[in-house]
C-alpha cells in the first residue's frame, strides 16, 4: 500500500483513529509520518504521560481500595489551593500544576514517587545556595524548638529562656533577609 | 553557499568527534529542570505569566558571559521561522515541544552552543549542556555554573524533602537527566545488544533510539540515560551512568575485535559497499543514510576506511535532517526532493574530504 501523504513510498505505519464511533484509517510512510508527528504537538509526550498517568491512577485506586472497603462513595478529590489543579487531573495528565501541588498532594505522593524512582521518596542531591542558607537556619530553629520543649519539660526555665532568645534572633534574621529581598 | 561555509555554521562542538572515547560515545548531555516557586508551571500558566519569565531572562542574561561558555544570546521562539526552529531541534539545542508551542517560549544559547537554557518548556527552565565524547562530569560542572547563576536571579521551587520541584513527577529531586549517545554497530551486528539492554533497564537506566522515547535506533545510535532523579545525588547518578557506559564501550570494542577476527572479509565488504553507495547514489531515505553512515563510521574507527574523517557520521546525521537540508537548499522540499538532496549532500561531503586530502598531499 502506498503512503497516503506522498503517494510515492510504501506505507509502513498504519493508524486507526476512532472518534465518536467514526473510524478513520491512516497509512503513512515513515518519512511522512515523522513530518506529521512534528506537526502534531505533544505527539511524543503522549506515550510517557499516558503511561505515567496509569501509574499515578493505580496509586489512587490502591489507596481508595484500602480505605474504601466500607463505603462505596468516592472520596472527595484533593485540590491544590494555589493553582486549582485536582489530584484527579494530575493523574490524568501526569503533571503538577505548580510547586504548591507538591504540598497539597503530599499525602498521596510517597507511593507515587516510590514507584517512579526505584523506591526513593526523599531528595539526596544539590541544595540551592541562596535558599539552602535559609534552610540551614530553618533546620537550626526546628532543633532549638525541640530543645526548648525538652528544657521546659525538665523545668530548666532559665536555659529555655536562653534558647527562646536564640530562636527569636534567628527568626528575626530570616525576617530581615526577607525584607531586604523584597 | 558552499558546503564548507554551510558546515561552519551548521556544526556545533558536540558534533566534532572529540573528547574521551569519541569513537564510541558520540555525545554526553546533562539536563537540569528548574522552576520558579511563585508561578504555575508552563502547562497551566497564563500567557502573561510565561511572558513575565521570558522577560526576566531577557533582562538578566543575554550579552553577559561566564568564562566557561562565553556570551549568551537570547532567542524568542516566536521570532524564528519554522525552518530555523527545526534546525535548533535537529542540533538538539531545543526540544520539539518548544518548537511546536513557541508563543512565550525562548532559548538562551551560549556562543559555543554547548549550553542552552529552554525557557517555558515543560518546566520554566531546562538547563542543558551538550558535549562531544564521554564528558558527563564536565557537562554537569557546566550545568551547575549556569544553575547557580540563575539561582542568583530567581527563586527556584525547592523543597527540603523533595528537592527541585518539577512539572513531571519523573524529574523531581535533582531534576537531572544525564545521557550519552553511543554508536554500537558491532554489538548490533553480533546480536549481543538485545541481551544487554534488559540488564541496563534493571539498573534504573533507560536505553532509547536517538529521537527519544519509542524511536528506532537509527544508525546503531543509542541514547542511555538515568531514569530516577530522586534519592541519589547528582554525582552518584552520573557515576552510575558512567560505569554502565564504560562497560558498554568495552563490550563494543570486544565485539569489533570479534568481527575482525571471525569475518574480516565479510565485514570489509559490507563497510566498503556502504561507502560506495554513499559516494554514488542519487536518492537516499534518511533511514538508509543513517545505516550506511554508521557502516562507514565503523570502517573509519576500525582503520578499514582510511580517507574519511570520523566526524562524518556526527555531522551528516544532523545535516541530512529535513531542516538542514532545506536550509542548505534554500527552499522547502518535498520528501522525494529531500531524498535526492540528502544523497547529493552526502556525495558532496565525501568529495570535500577527498579535496582536503589532495590539499594536504600537495603541501598547500
Amino acid at each position: 500500500m502506498l503512503c497516503q501523504e506522498c503517494q510515492e513510498r510504501e506505507a509502513s505505519l498504519h493508524f486507526t483513529k476512532i472518534i465518536n464511533g467514526e473510524k478513520t484509517e491512516f497509512h503513512f510512510c515513515e518519512i511522512c509520518a515523522k513530518d506529521k508527528g512534528e506537526n502534531l504537538s505533544g505527539g511524543n509526550n503522549f506515550s510517557i504521560h499516558k503511561l505515567l498517568s496509569g501509574l499515578l491512577d493505580t496509586g489512587q485506586a490502591l489507596s481508595s481500595q484500602k480505605s474504601g472497603r466500607k463505603t462505596q462513595q468516592p472520596k472527595p478529590d484533593i485540590r491544590c489551593e494555589t493553582c486549582g489543579m485536582t489530584y484527579k487531573k494530575f493523574t490524568e495528565i501526569g503533571r503538577f500544576g505548580c510547586a504548591d501541588c507538591y504540598t497539597h498532594f503530599d499525602a498521596k505522593l510517597d507511593p507515587v514517587f516510590r514507584r517512579i524512582h526505584g523506591g526513593n521518596t526523599v531528595h539526596a542531591g544539590k541544595i540551592p545556595k541562596r535558599k539552602g542558607e535559609d534552610m540551614h537556619v530553618y533546620r537550626e530553629i526546628e532543633n532549638l524548638k525541640t530543645e526548648m520543649q525538652k528544657q521546659i519539660a525538665e523545668e530548666e526555665f532559665e536555659q529555655a529562656a536562653e534558647t527562646r532568645d536564640k530562636i527569636r534572633g534567628l527568626e528575626d534574621s530570616l525576617k530581615k533577609k526577607g525584607g531586604d529581598a523584597s | 553557499m558552499t558546503l564548507k561555509s554551510f558546515m561552519n555554521d551548521a556544526i556545533s562542538p558536540w558534533m566534532k568527534n572529540e573528547g574521551p572515547e569519541a569513537d564510541i560515545v558520540i555525545s554526553s548531555r546533562i539536563r537540569l529542570a528548574r522552576n520558579l516557586g511563585s508561578v504555575p508551571f508552563p502547562i497551566i500558566a497564563s500567557g502573561e505569566q510565561l511572558k513575565g519569565i521570558t522577560n526576566q531572562v531577557e533582562k538578566n542574561f543575554p550579552g553577559s558571559s561566564k568564562e566557561k561558555f562565553g556570551k549568551l544570546s537570547f532567542l524568542q521562539m516566536s521570532d524564528l521561522n519554522d525552518n530555523e526552529k527545526r534546525i535548533l531541534v535537529e542540533k538538539h539545542l531545543v526540544s520539539p515541544n518548544l518548537m511546536n508551542k513557541s508563543e512565550n517560549r525562548a532559548v538562551l544559547l551560549s556562543e559555543n552552543e554547548s549550553l542552552s537554557v529552554m525557557v517555558n518548556e515543560e518546566d520554566h527552565f531546562r538547563i542543558q549542556c551538550l558535549f562531544s565524547g564521554f564528558q558527563l562530569e564536565e557537562g554537569l560542572a557546566y550545568a551547575n555554573v549556569m544553575d547557580d547563576w540563575m539561582e542568583e536571579k530567581f527563586d527556584f521551587a525547592f523543597d527540603e524533602r523533595r528537592g527541585y520541584l518539577t512539572s513531571c513527577p519523573t524529574n523531581v529531586g535533582t531534576g537531572l537527566r544525564s545521557s550519552v549517545m553511543m554508536h554500537l554497530p558491532a554489538l548490533v551486528m553480533t546480536k549481543q545488544l538485545n541481551r544487554i539492554l534488559p540488564a541496563i533497564n534493571q539498573l534504573g537506566l533507560v536505553v532509547r533510539g536517538i529521537y527519544g522515547e519509542g524511536s528506532e535506533a537509527l544508525g546503531n545510535l543509542y541514547q542511555i540515560s538515568n531514569q530516577t532523579t530522586l534519592g541519589a545525588s547528582e554525582q552518584d547518578i552520573v557515576k552510575d551512568l558512567r560505569s554502565v557506559v564504560s562497560q558498554l564501550i568495552e563490550h563494543e570494542r570486544a565485539a569489533r575485535e570479534q568481527l575482525w577476527n571471525q569475518s574480516q572479509n565479510k565485514l570489509e565488504d559490507r563497510l566498503f559497499r556502504s561507502y560506495g553507495i554513499l559516494s554514488y547514489s542519487r536518492s537516499m531515505e534518511s533511514k538508509e543514510a543513517m545505516q550506511r553512515l554508521s557502516d562507514v563510521r565503523l570502517g573509519i574507527d576500525m582503520g578499514i576506511i582510511e580517507d574519511v574523517k570520523g566526524s562524518i557520521l556526527n555531522e551528516l546525521m544532523v545535516m541530512t535532517q529535513p531542516g538542514f537540508l532545506q536550509q542548505y537548499a534554500g527552499e522547502s522540499l518535498k520528501p522525494e526532493q529531500r531524498d535526492q538532496r540528502r544523497a547529493s549532500l552526502i556525495r558532496e561531503r565525501l568529495k570535500l574530504e577527498e579535496q582536503e586530502e589532495d590539499h594536504d598531499g600537495g603541501g598547500e
